[in-house]
C-alpha cells in the first residue's frame, strides 16, 4: 500500500457531474459524469477520471524546522460561472485556487513555425497564411491560478466557500481567516482562539463553515464538542458568537475519554441552511440552527465502541477523524466507520443502514447488502463480531451528489460510487 | 421530537465485577471500566482528562529537530558506540535523545500520478 494513494478528501461540484478526489500525495483526481448516449446505455451515470494533476508539493519550512505535508485536507469547488470549472484545494499550510478547463482546438497555419514547433527559416516565409482553428482530441488542462499562503500559523482543517462567490474561509487550529479570491496577499482574520499563555490551551478548532445562503453567517466547532455560529456583520473580529451550541453533559457519565470523543470531526450545514450537522467518535447530531441547548437529532454511529475505547485510545484511532454529509433533499444522512463500513439515517423513517465498500461486496451493478454488527454473545450468520472488525479499514470521507442518489465512498486508497437502482 | 437512537445500541453486559448488592442492576457503564482499564495500564496518565497534551501533540504536528552541533557532540561523546537511534515514533524527541540524519525523513522525491486516474 502506498500510503500517497490514501484519499485523504471527496467532493462533488455543484451540479454533481465532476467528482474530485485529494490523496495524501497532494494529488487531486477528477471524474467526470458520463452522458447517456443511445450506443452505451448502460454508462448511465458512470464516472471517469476527466483530469489529474499534482497540487500541492511536500515542503519544509527551514525557518520553524516545520515539515508540511503534501496531503491534500480539503477541496472545495466554485460554482460555474464560465466553461472552465475552479476548486480551492488545501493542504496544511496553502490554499490553491485551480482552473480546469478543456481544450479542443487548435491553431494550424502558423506563419513562422511549421507544424511540429520548429521555426521556419525566415527565407522560406513566402506568402501570408491566416491560421485556422481545426478540432483535435478533447484536452483537460489545470492550471494553478491563485496561490494563498502564510496566512497559517497552525494546520488549516477547512476551507469553505461564501454563498457571495467572491471570499472564502479557511480556518487552522487557532484562526480562521477571510479571502477574497482575487486577492492573495491579504487575508482578514476574523476568529482568533489562540490564549495569550498557550499553557492556558483548552481547545482547538476543528472545522468551519459558511453558511449556504446567509453570507454573513458561518460556523466553527471545537474539540470539545461545541458549535460557535457567527456573524460577520456584528463585529469585525468575530471572537465572540451570536449563537453557542452544547449539548448538556451529565457530569456523573464523564470519564478519561469524555472530551476527546466529544470532539466535533466534521460540521455541515443541512442545503436549506436551516440545520447542520456535526460528527463526533461515536454519533452525527443534527442540530436545528434556532436551538441551542440541544440536538434535535441523534444518530449512533458505532454506539459498540464505547466498550473498545481504551484500546481504540492506545492505536489512536479515537482520533480519527469522520466526515458527514447530507443528500440534497436534507432527509438522508451519512458517514462512515470502521471494517469499510459506511451508514446512512433517513431522518423521517428513522431507518438506518449499514453498507460496506469493499471489493468483495461490491460487484459492478449488483445491490450491496445491508451488514450488520453483532453487539450481544450470539453471533448471527453474516454478522461480524466487534472484535472482527478491521480498524485500518477506515471511511472517513463520503460525499453525496447534490440533488441525485449517488454516493462516492473513500475506502482508504479506493474509491467507490454507488447510486440508487431505478427499475 | 424524541432523539432517536440507530441500531448497535451497546449491551450493558461488561462482564465487571458489581461493586456491591445495590448495584446489581446497574453494573458500570463501559466508559468507565474502559477508564479503569486505561488508568491500570498507564498509572501516570494525565490528571486532566483528554484535553490540553492531546492539542499541544496536535498543533506541534510536523515538528522537526536536528541540532548538528549536539548530534557532532553526542556523536564525540559516545565515540565509537552508536548513538541511540529514535524509537518508532521518530517524531518525538525526547529526553536525551539526539536526531541523527538518518532519523530525519528523506526529503520525498516527485511524484507519480494517482493510480486513481488509471
Amino acid at each position: 500500500l502506498s500510503t500517497a494513494d490514501i484519499i485523504s478528501t471527496v467532493e462533488f461540484n455543484y451540479t454533481g457531474d465532476l467528482l474530485a478526489t485529494g490523496d495524501k500525495g497532494g494529488r487531486v483526481v477528477i471524474f467526470q459524469r458520463e452522458q447517456e448516449t443511445k450506443s452505451r446505455p448502460l454508462s448511465r451515470g458512470e464516472y471517469n477520471v476527466y483530469s489529474t494533476f499534482q497540487s500541492h508539493e511536500p515542503e519544509f519550512d527551514y525557518l520553524k524546522s516545520l515539515e508540511i505535508e503534501e496531503k491534500i485536507n480539503k477541496i472545495r469547488w466554485l460554482p460555474q460561472q464560465n466553461a472552465a470549472h475552479f476548486l480551492l484545494s488545501t493542504n496544511d499550510k496553502t490554499i490553491k485556487l485551480w482552473k480546469i478547463s478543456e481544450r479542443d482546438k487548435r491553431a494550424e497555419g502558423y506563419n513562422l513555425k511549421d507544424e511540429d514547433g520548429r521555426l521556419r527559416e525566415p527565407f522560406r516565409v513566402t506568402e501570408l497564411l491566416v491560421p485556422t482553428l481545426k478540432p483535435m482530441d478533447l484536452m483537460v488542462e489545470a492550471s494553478p491560478r491563485r496561490t494563498f499562503a502564510n496566512a497559517h500559523t497552525y494546520h488549516i482543517n477547512s476551507i469553505s466557500v461564501n454563498s457571495d462567490y467572491a471570499t472564502y474561509l479557511s480556518a487552522d487550529d487557532l484562526r480562521i481567516n477571510l479571502w477574497h479570491l482575487e486577492v492573495t496577499n491579504r487575508s482578514f482574520n476574523i476568529v482568533d482562539i489562540k490564549p495569550a499563555n498557550m499553557e492556558e490551551l483548552t481547545e482547538v478548532i476543528t472545522a468551519a463553515e459558511f453558511h449556504p445562503h446567509q453570507c454573513n453567517t458561518f460556523v466553527y466547532s471545537s474539540s470539545k464538542g461545541t458549535i460557535r455560529l457567527c456573524d460577520m456583520r456584528s463585529a469585525a473580529l468575530c471572537d465572540k458568537h451570536s449563537k453557542f451550541f452544547e449539548e448538556p453533559e451529565d457530569p456523573s457519565s464523564r470519564s478519561f475519554f469524555s472530551e476527546i470523543i466529544s470532539s466535533i470531526s466534521d460540521v455541515k450545514f443541512s442545503h436549506n441552511g436551516r440545520y447542520m450537522m456535526t460528527r463526533d467518535y461515536l454519533s452525527v447530531k443534527v442540530w436545528d440552527l434556532n436551538m441551542e441547548k440541544r440536538p434535535v437529532e441523534t444518530y449512533q454511529v458505532h454506539e459498540y465502541l464505547r466498550s473498545k475505547l481504551c484500546s481504540l485510545y492506545e492505536n489512536d484511532c479515537i482520533f480519527d477523524k469522520f466526515e458527514c454529509c447530507w443528500n440534497g433533499p436534507d432527509s438522508t444522512i451519512m458517514t462512515g466507520s470502521y471494517n469499510n463500513f459506511f451508514r446512512t439515517f433517513e431522518r423521517n423513517t428513522h431507518r438506518d443502514t449499514t453498507l460496506e465498500a469493499s471489493r468483495e461486496s461490491s460487484k459492478p451493478r449488483a445491490i450491496l447488502k445491508p451488514r450488520k454488527v453483532c453487539t450481544t454473545g450470539k453471533r448471527k450468520k453474516d454478522e461480524i463480531t466487534v472484535d472482527s472488525l478491521d480498524f485500518n479499514k477506515k471511511i472517513l470521507h463520503t460525499a453525496w451528489h447534490p440533488s441525485e442518489n449517488i454516493i462516492a465512498v473513500a475506502a482508504t486508497n479506493n474509491l467507490y460510487l454507488f447510486q440508487e437502482k431505478i427499475n | 421530537m424524541a432523539a432517536p437512537l440507530g441500531t448497535g445500541a451497546f449491551t450493558e453486559d461488561t462482564g465487571q465485577e458489581k461493586q456491591d448488592t445495590q448495584e446489581k442492576d446497574k453494573g458500570i457503564p463501559p466508559e468507565r471500566a474502559e477508564e479503569a482499564k486505561l488508568k491500570a495500564k498507564y498509572p501516570n496518565l494525565g490528571q486532566k482528562p483528554g484535553g490540553s497534551d492531546f492539542l499541544m501533540k496536535r498543533l506541534q504536528k510536523g515538528q522537526k529537530y536536528f541540532d548538528s552541533g549536539d548530534y557532532n557532540m553526542a556523536k564525540a561523546k559516545m565515540k565509537n558506540k552508536q548513538l541511540p537511534s529514535a524509537g518508532p515514533d521518530k517524531n518525538l524527541v525526547t529526553g536525551d535523545h539526539i536526531p541523527t540524519p538518518q532519523d530525519l525523513p528523506q526529503r520525498k522525491s516527485s511524484l507519480v500520478t494517482s493510480k486513481l486516474a488509471g
